[in-house]
């Protein structure tokens, strides 16, 4: 007994298979020409403005804070800023810090010697951020290319610059509580005379 | 042309097509980056053009290391197979009239034989490697190189007919009516997608696939046995585009203000930047759609054409011109 609804289903499934297979050979077509679409339109950027900086003749834009070569500033006074409290030095991912605290007559602490090895920095930046005297500063320069290694550690003398930095009026012993030579206790800029505990009166 | 001469020919010619294929490598690289709106090498030399002598002295003076679990001979033979077959393959090509080193009746035979013969470098490269990567390329290479060479036959025999031999220049001066790539467009379409298959250039580089197979066959190669490869296929590249121009696009042929070598390099340069281009411009196929296509579309559409050639000329021809 073949009834209609067989017939139709049959049907059905004939018409189905045909256009299966006709759009096959039709999408194989469509990938063709879809290709050739892309392959001109490769061709047309030939003509588009080149995005390549020539970079030796043609200079990059650096933002303001873009982080290159580290250097240590000094403060208004021509002093180094730098109080060898190795926080830097703690605070860097890579441990390319070194330094040996040192300090002159007056009390006052400064590096005997500063190492920096750039060829170890990923100018994080977070030695800069730990620095509570801002000594520590990076600058936009990023051309420091060496054939030797070595030629990439850097001592105090080649990162010691004479001016301020990013920073200009910010001296920390000016600032900061602690006794040194020609400034004692109570001296610094906003800060009280110290109280003395063991007295009674108010 | 004289033994002399002849053998003057050869050694210009030897000379000329490493010098091309060198360069080639410096004219992929800037025609990518053009299209990429990049620059590419344009610093040694006039236009960077310097840059592909350096490759190539770079290339040469590279560690040359065999893997210590290689299969020694094998694995030295292989790359020079397939620089060696495609040289040979020049050797039939038609530069223009009478400057062909072997003008023989079974050109297109030789071809691809040569042809077929480089498929040994992959797939001894891939044993002989002893690697994982290398066996699955060279495994891959010659499943996509056998299959594409079936119909890279078939779809020249719509040109065969037209042309009634199997010497090239026979070939080329049956187009001086009509170039062929007009009457044997389908046979044009699927004879350049065989060669780039069996070139494994773009998109059809799955023997070499970077993200899956590392670097395929020649994953354990370094250097001038890997630049032999890429000689190869730099050969191979040129060998095809030359092939296409002599076989669809009049060969030598073109208006008489420029001589005839001229127009053949300058058709075959055309062609090789289209395949250049294709690099550029289009992803690879997954394997499975590569194969399918070669064998649910290509074959058949290559099968067709010789039928529809066959009938057209038989049709059209009088009897005694289609049994000479
Ligand atoms: S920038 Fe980062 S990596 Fe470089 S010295 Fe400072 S903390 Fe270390
Ligand atoms: S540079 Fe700053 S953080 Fe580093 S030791 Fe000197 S004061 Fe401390």
């Amino acid at each position: 007994m073949i009834d209609e609804r067989s017939i139709a289903a049959a049907k059905r499934a004939q018409t189905s298979e045909r256009t299966r297979s006709e759009s096959w050979l039709w999408s194989q077509v469509a990938v063709l020409l879809s290709q050739i679409r892309s392959m001109a339109e490769v061709f047309l950027h030939g003509f588009r403005r080149r995005e390549t900086i020539q970079y030796p003749e043609e200079k990059p834009y650096l933002a303001p804070r873009f982080r290159g070569r580290i250097v240590l500033t000094r403060d208004p006074d021509g002093n180094e800023r730098c109080v060898a409290c190795y926080l830097c030095a703690v605070a860097c991912p890579v441990d390319c810090i070194s330094l040996q605290k040192t300090e002159d007559e007056t009390g006052r602490w400064y590096p005997e010697w500063f190492r920096i090895n750039f060829s170890r920095c990923i100018y994080c930046g977070l030695c800069e951020e730990a620095c509570p005297t801002y000594a520590i500063q990076l600058t936009p320069d990023f051309e420091m290319s060496e054939y030797d290694r070595r030629n990439m550690v850097y001592e105090k003398e080649h990162l010691l610059i004479s001016g301020t930095g990013k920073y200009p009026g910010y001296s920390f012993y000016r600032v900061a509580g602690r006794a040194i030579g020609g400034k004692d206790k109570g001296e610094a800029e906003n800060e009280a005379p110290p109280v003395d505990v063991r007295g009674l009166m108010p | 042309m004289s033994v002399v001469a002849m053998l003057f020919f050869i050694v210009v010619l030897l000379f000329a097509l490493l010098a091309a294929a060198a360069l080639l490598t410096w004219v992929e690289r800037r025609l990518l980056a053009w299209w990429q709106d990049r620059y590419g090498p344009n610093r040694a030399g006039p236009f960077g053009i310097l840059q592909a002598f350096a490759d190539v002295i770079k290339i040469l003076l590279k560690e040359d290391w065999i893997p210590p679990l290689a299969d020694k001979p094998v694995f030295v033979i292989a790359p020079a197979i397939v620089a060696v077959t495609m040289l040979l393959g020049f050797a039939i090509v038609p530069l223009a009239p009478g400057l062909v080193i072997a003008d023989l009746n079974v050109a297109l035979l030789f071809f691809f034989a040569m042809t077929g013969l480089s498929v040994y470098s992959v797939t001894f490269a891939g044993w002989a490697s002893n690697n994982n990567y290398s066996l699955l390329g060279s495994l891959r290479t010659a499943a996509q190189m056998i299959s594409y060479e079936v119909f890279m036959l078939l779809s020249l025999v719509g040109v065969v007919i037209l042309a009634g031999s199997f010497r090239l220049t026979d070939i080329v001066d049956a187009q001086r009516g009509m170039w062929f790539f007009v009457p044997q467009f389908v046979g044009l379409v699927v004879f350049f997608l065989a060669a780039i298959a069996e070139t494994h250039r773009l998109p059809f580089d799955l023997p070499e696939a970077e993200h899956e197979l590392v670097a395929g066959y020649h994953t354990e190669y370094s250097g001038m046995k890997f630049g032999l490869f890429f000689l190869g296929e730099y050969l191979g590249m040129m060998l095809s585009s030359a092939m296409i121009v002599t076989l669809f696009f009049g060969g030598w042929l073109g208006p008489p203000f420029l001589p005839p070598i001229v127009w053949f390099l300058l058709k075959t340069a055309f062609f090789v930047c289209l395949y250049l281009l294709l690099r550029a411009a289009l992803p690879r196929p997954r394997y499975d759609q590569l194969m399918g296509y070669a064998w649910k579309f290509l074959l058949p559409v290559a099968l067709l054409n010789i039928v529809v050639t066959g009938a057209i000329v038989v049709a059209t021809r009088s009897p005694a011109e289609v049994g000479s």
